[in-house]
């Protein structure tokens, strides 16, 4: 009875071990994520993302959050080469939709699209533009009631010209949507759950 | 301790236990292939979590808590993974890697020597786009002008054309979706240069290449154009555009489905109301004036894309200019012009590596040329004077060129390929002058294969031959083409070039028949340095070319193929999108030193064509908060030669020679971008020679070479007013979108 008992324990340690590992690495992971300042921060978050992504090969999530923090490193050290980030985010993309296609996702690959976008807009537009827009359709046919879907379309449609088919008036009722998504929007536990504060206080501007 | 509670205590000691099972600490250092360290490298014990990233000096140090036999890998994009057993036992670890860069398509080398590649297929600054073209100040939205602005190419305005490198404008040959083009350029009188026939905004990449090009083109001496058209519109539009010269309207329409699309244009030029405003030298008897009409058709299939262009054009344009030998007469010519080119192609990935390319192409062009001495009451006048008399002239041209071309191209290993094909053209030319009749008849096929082989990611080499036959000339030629690319830096890159290039030479040449006239040959040498960033590129290139059998025309009409020649020279190219923000600026520089032996040339001599020192200046500015634009160039080039010929018995000797003074133009052009109603709106103007620089291209001599007279532009100054609208997708984003 006794060696029966020992086995059971040695064996329920290592399942809830198990279980734990993934969490208390994403718990991990994320507080360094938000805790991160500097590029090499990021470059360092995303590095631990990715060695959790291909140690457990069916999650998506840590591959999200290594195409993210290595996108947000990107946009902190000016002179990275944005080209060269964009291909491993993409990289990480690929993967992580390998496991699972959604919204998430795809609104990264819009993200990363618009990073190599603003190397040189002028003569990227067409690519780049084509690619971002792309994206978002996606996103939208995946889930069209994420969020962020529409505070990113928001963020497209503010930064353009009025006269250029942008401006705050036609960005309005994106970041309206995009708070209003947000109310009800409950994420499962590690999902994406940024863009609410920043969809309102783009919201605000608008007014 | 109860029973229960030791089971308790064992439990969590187990926990505890495989938590915190003894470390290793590893650390080493990652360098790739050439001993450089590379950041970013993720090291991994492969199954588990433990593991860190290489920083900015390569190195990386990291603990891991299993023990025992593990692998550790070693990886980055852009390099093969490394993958390696490792016993961790709790000692420390020193472990260093070195990564090969793995053959990647955007980063590794390409051969670049001779060529501007335009297109963001490398991700490098791209050296001209179709946006580009329509803001080069002082171009006009015309692809050749804003081409001059490159070095290589001369600053001629007297005839169309792209002389390059000593080369004449014949020697220059466009491309479009892989066929030739006969005729590229509207019909033009004498001493004015003509537009070319499309736009811009129908292409999606140029190359222009002034030397040393790939042997899937041929029949081009000294350079090609080498135009991509575009695909699918991203969506449906309507244009309009109203001028200060010219109205047309457009219509584009993408099926729903996004898989097929259909568009027409009409454009209709008439320099009425501009020359009633701005006077010009000669004095016109008939306004120049142009239709065109465009239509088009694009099919998405299953892994390519089949495309087909139209173009119809109709031209009219009478001027009359003062006779050189006598102030009482005028010399009146007249020129109407019908041109219809037609462009099909197909473009298709096969599966398993191959890719092929079809193309076929069909123009009519057909001239009317009526010169007239008159006099004073502009009526046909007779003078009995032989060299006056003689100008008189009515030539009927009617010239018609098909084509087929079809390349297969096959990956190899890596990014190698090894590309193969052919093309056939049968081309005839009906002439009549002063009512003598000349018919050309041409059956020409060409072969030719080229392969791209990677060796490395720095190292590359294209290796190309085309063999050629033309039943007119009635000989074959063989060409090779070899091109080496070396990969100096992360950003820089050296690329040697060697090919031989053959032409069939000029039809008026051809008409005097049997002549047994061969191809006129030129040989290439190119050296190039080149360092590219995203918004920076350097360009160094030094050139020597070698001309041989060209044309030599003596008085005795005994034309042969002994004349020859040489070019040699450096460019430099500049351009920059970085220093200043939103200002986006190229500087070119070319020095050419090149002689020939051709035509009425008793000897080598600097070519008419070609000056000695030429320079351009760019520079675009866009204010995003007052959404317009700012372009300027400024072109400089030093004095041409100009020669007068006086034939002595069966040779030609120099009669009078001299240069031309320097040769400067500054252009500029404003584009203010807005919104009316549902319309988007380009305004445009521009001025070319806005400091009314008085250029001369030349001289025309009189009969017995006593008299000159320069050759000017038509008008010293050009300007236009123009508003470009559109509905539907806003064209403008191409402008636009800074902000993003």
């Amino acid at each position: 009875m006794k060696k029966v008992l020992v086995i059971i324990s040695l064996l329920v340690a290592t399942v809830v071990n198990a279980q734990s590992k993934f969490e208390d690495a994403m718990t991990k992971g994320l507080a360094q994520m938000k805790d991160a300042k500097t590029a090499s921060d990021y470059t360092d978050v995303s590095s631990f993302f990715e060695r959790v992504a291909d140690a457990e090969k069916t999650q998506w999530l840590p591959y999200y959050y290594a195409g993210m923090s290595l996108y947000l490193s990107a946009w902190i050290d000016k002179s990275a080469d944005k080209d060269k980030i964009a291909d491993k985010c993409k990289d990480f993309i690929t993967k992580g939709q390998a496991i699972e296609n959604n919204a998430d996702l795809y609104c990264l690959v819009q993200q990363v699209a618009i990073l190599q976008l603003m190397v040189d807009p002028m003569s990227r537009w067409q690519t780049y533009g084509a690619q971002a827009k792309t994206a978002l359709a996606d996103a939208t046919k995946a889930d069209p009631n994420n969020p962020r879907i529409y505070y990113l379309q928001g963020m497209t449609t503010f930064n353009t010209p009025e006269a250029y088919g942008g401006g705050k008036t036609l960005a309005k009722p994106m970041f309206q949507k995009s708070v209003d998504l947000f109310k009800t929007y409950v994420p499962k536990p590690f999902y994406p759950n940024w863009g609410k504060e920043e969809a309102e206080k783009m919201l605000e501007q608008c007014k | 301790m109860s029973q229960s509670s030791k089971w308790l205590f064992t439990f969590f000691v187990v926990l505890f236990a495989i938590k915190l099972s003894a470390q290793t600490r590893v650390s080493g250092i990652v360098k790739d292939n050439h001993g450089r360290t590379i950041k970013g490298v993720t090291i991994s014990i492969k199954g588990s979590y433990d593991g860190g990233a290489s920083d900015s000096a390569g190195k990386f140090s990291f603990k891991c808590y299993d023990k025992g036999l593990q692998t550790i890998v070693a990886k980055s994009i852009g390099y093969k993974a490394i993958q390696q057993p490792i016993v961790l036992s709790g000692t420390p670890i020193s472990i260093n890697f070195s990564l090969h860069e793995e053959i990647n398509e955007l980063t590794a080398v390409t051969v670049t020597a001779g060529s501007f590649e335009a297109g963001d297929k490398k991700r490098a600054a791209t050296v001209l786009n179709s946006l580009d073209v329509v803001t080069v100040g002082g171009a006009n939205g015309d692809i050749t002008n804003a081409l001059k602005t490159l070095p290589g190419a001369q600053q001629v305005g007297e005839q169309e054309g792209l002389f390059v490198r000593g080369g004449t404008g014949y020697e220059t040959k466009q491309f479009i979706d892989g066929t030739m083009v006969a005729n590229p350029y509207g019909a033009s009188v004498p001493d004015i240069a003509s537009r070319g026939r499309f736009s811009p905004f129908l292409f999606k990449g140029t190359v222009f290449s002034t030397g040393g090009y790939s042997a899937q083109y041929g029949q081009a001496l000294s350079s090609a154009v080498i135009l991509e058209t575009i695909d699918l519109p991203e969506s449906s539009q309507a244009t309009a555009s109203v001028s200060s010269v010219f109205v047309g309207a457009g219509l584009q329409e993408l099926a729903k489905n996004k898989k097929s699309s259909w568009g027409i244009n009409y454009g209709y030029t008439n320099l009425a109301l501009y020359f009633a405003l701005v006077p010009q030298g000669p004095t016109y008897f008939h306004l120049p004036e142009f239709h065109s009409l465009d239509a088009n058709f694009r099919i998405k299939t299953k892994g390519g894309i089949i495309k087909y262009y139209t173009t119809f054009g109709a031209s009219n344009i009478g001027i009359r200019r003062p006779n050189i030998d006598s102030s009482l007469l005028n010399n009146a010519y007249g020129i109407i012009n019908y041109n219809w080119y037609n462009n099909l192609s197909w473009r298709e990935y096969l599966g398993k590596g191959w890719k092929m390319n079809l193309g076929g192409s069909f123009s009519i062009n057909t001239d009317k040329i009526n010169v007239q001495i008159q006099n004073q009451l502009n009526q046909r006048a007779y003078t009995n004077i032989s060299y006056i008399d003689s100008i008189n002239t009515a030539i009927t041209s009617h010239q018609d060129l098909s084509q087929v071309k079809a390349v297969f191209e096959k990956k190899l290993s890596g990014i190698s390929v090894i590309r193969f094909g052919g093309e056939y053209w049968y081309g005839t030319v009906k002439s009549m002058v002063k009512d003598t009749n000349h018919l050309l008849i041409d059956n020409f096929a060409a072969l030719f294969s080229e392969a791209d082989i990677y060796l490395t990611n720095d190292l590359a080499a294209k290796i190309g031959v085309r063999g050629e036959y033309s039943s007119q000339v009635n000989q074959f030629n063989v060409a090779p083409r070899l091109s080496l690319a070396y990969k100096t830096g992360v950003h820089s890159q050296m690329s040697a070039v060697h090919g031989q290039f053959y032409q069939k030479p000029e039809n008026n040449y051809l008409y005097y028949g049997n002549q047994n006239l061969g191809y006129v040959k030129a040989t290439h040498y190119l050296l190039n340095y080149m360092r590219t960033t995203a918004l920076q590129t350097f360009r160094l290139e030094a050139f020597y070319k070698k001309y041989d059998n060209l044309i030599e025309t003596p008085p005795t009409y005994q034309f042969d193929n002994k004349g020859s020649g040489y070019a040699q020279g450096v460019e430099l190219f500049w351009r920059d999108k970085k220093t200043i923000k939103d200002l986006d600026y190229w500087f070119s520089y070319s020095y050419l030193d090149t002689k020939r032996q051709f035509d009425k040339y008793p000897m080598q001599l600097a070519p008419t064509f070609a000056a000695k020192h030429t320079a351009s200046l760019v520079m675009k500015k866009f204010f995003t908060k007052i959404n317009t634009g700012f372009n300027f160039t400024y072109s400089y080039a030093s004095g041409r030669p100009y020669y007068y010929f006086r034939s002595i018995g069966n040779k030609y000797m120099i009669g009078d020679e001299g240069t031309t003074k320097d040769y400067n133009t500054f252009g500029c052009s404003v584009n203010y971008l807005t919104k009316i109603k549902k319309s988007f709106v380009v305004f445009v103007a521009s001025v070319n020679n806005v400091f009314n620089s008085s250029n001369v291209y030349g001289y025309n001599y009189n009969h017995n070479g006593t008299f000159k007279a320069e050759i000017n532009p038509p008008a010293p100054r050009f300007f236009f007013l123009g508003a470009f609208m559109s509905w539907g997708v806003d064209r403008r984003q191409d402008a636009i979108n800074n902000n993003l």
